[in-house]
Order: C-alpha cells, then structure tokens, then sequence
C-alpha cells in the first residue's frame, strides 16, 4: 500500500465542524481499500480523539499516516494536558463541561473506546503543556 | 426490514426524502450519550435519540448506521438535514415516544445485537 500522510487542524469548541477529520479519515482509507471491519474500528477511535481535541484541548492537530504496518493516528494538542492518566482512561471518569454534556458527550468513554478499538495505543500528558495520543490499527 | 418499510409501523415521516430509504436495519438501539453510541453503534442500526444537533449525523455516518430516528416529533435543523442528506443518512421523525418506538421495531424482529 502506497504511503499516506494527512494532517488536520482541529479547534477547540468547535462543536459543528467535529467530526469532519474522522469523515475525511474514513474517505480516504475507504479509497485506499482498507477493510470495513478496520475501518469502523479506526472511525470510532478517530472520532472519539477528534471530539476529545473539541471539547478538552485548547486545539490541536490530527495526523493519519498510512504504511505497511498499518494505520497510524496521532492526536497532538496544545493544552492544557491531563493531570492523572490513570483516571482519565478509566470508564465514566470524564470532565467535560456543560456544554458539552448537553450535546451527549461527557459519557467517560472516549479514552476507552480508543485503547479499545486500536492495536497499539499510547498516550502521554504533561500538564500545562500537552497532550500526545499515538493509535495503530494493523491491516492484516 | 428496510428503513421504509418501518415508516407505518412506527407512524414515522422521512426527513431526508433523498436518502436511501432502501438500506436493511440490522438492528436497533437507544441512547443520547454519543460515546456511549459510538462504543456501541453498528452497521445498519437503527438510532433512537433525542439528539438533534451535527454530531448525531457525525456519529451515525461513522458508524455506518441505517437511519437515526426522532421521538415524539422532535425537529432537526435544515442544515443538519441537510448533512444526514448529503451522507445518504435517513432521518424519520416519529409522534410516538422513545419506549414505543423502540417496543414497535423489536416486536417487528429488529433486535438490540441483530440476528
């Protein structure tokens, strides 16, 4: 499979255009021939790495890059970063604000849909710094 | 059964009348929390929600569902119809609540995981 690379510029609270990244994502490796049952696992982790850089980042960028191995995501934000990793991949811990809660988001799934979904999954945090979340899903 | 041939059952109106209304539900589920949606939904499921605004169609698209539908004849802006439209998404609009629908579609066969 021939190399892919693609970078997306994510905003914070942009709630209407969240989503755009993951749909692009999904075009792409459909036309690249990626198999459907990769493919929904990759929508799902994307999606849910995209509305994270919406509704807790102060922005970020979303890479795709595809290569032999696999599909590679990568989430990079700008801040604020995630003061206790442990408890924020635990299933239901979420500090999403209001409006975002009221939108249906805020379930406390995200980061687990993402380990879930991905064969490699890596995440780390500084405070006042960052964000980095690294995914790979293999295509065999 | 094909989206619409549930529109008599569950009293429903197509929003998108140019979205195709002849995919297969494979099966049914509802839920306002889109991660919880998102951990769960599956190709040609039928969508249960009270949500109305763009991640819905986000959600649905990605998941690769058959239609979403709207209870208790909840609207859903033009330019979100517009989107389910544009991703082929159908979008029915229904009087009956939540718990009717839901008991409707699965006395009709379309179960939680499929068959």
């Amino acid at each position: 499979m021939s190399a892919v690379y693609r970078e997306y510029k994510v905003e914070a609270d942009d709630f209407t255009r969240a989503g755009e990244a993951s749909a692009d994502i999904k075009r792409t490796l459909k036309q690249l021939g990626v198999s459907s049952t990769v493919l929904r696992r990759v929508a799902v982790a994307c999606y849910e790495v995209e509305i994270n850089l919406v509704i807790h980042s102060d922005g970020g960028t979303l890479t795709l890059k595809v290569d032999d191995e696999g599909v590679h995501l990568k989430s990079q934000d700008v801040g604020p970063g995630i003061a206790d990793i442990d408890q924020a991949m635990r299933e239901g811990y979420s500090t999403a604000d209001e409006e975002a809660r009221s939108l249906g988001f805020g379930a406390g799934m995200g980061l687990p849909n993402m380990k879930r979904n991905a064969d490699r999954f890596a995440i780390k945090s500084r405070l006042g710094e960052g964000t980095t979340i690294d995914m790979m899903f293999a295509l065999a | 059964m094909k989206v619409k041939e549930i529109l008599p059952l569950i009293e429903a109106e197509n929003m998108t009348p140019s979205a195709d209304a002849e995919k297969e539900i494979l099966c049914g589920y509802t839920c306002d929390l889109l991660s919880w949606v998102m951990a769960n939904g599956r190709e040609g499921m039928a969508w249960v929600t009270v949500q109305t605004h763009m991640n819905v169609i986000a959600v649905a698209v990605l998941a690769e569902m058959a239609c979403v539908i709207l209870p208790e004849n909840i609207d859903m802006d033009k330019d979100v119809l517009a989107k389910a439209e544009a991703e082929g998404l159908c979008v029915l609009k229904s009087p009956l609540s939540g718990y009717e629908i839901c008991g409707r579609l699965h006395a009709a066969g379309v179960s939680d995981k499929g068959n």
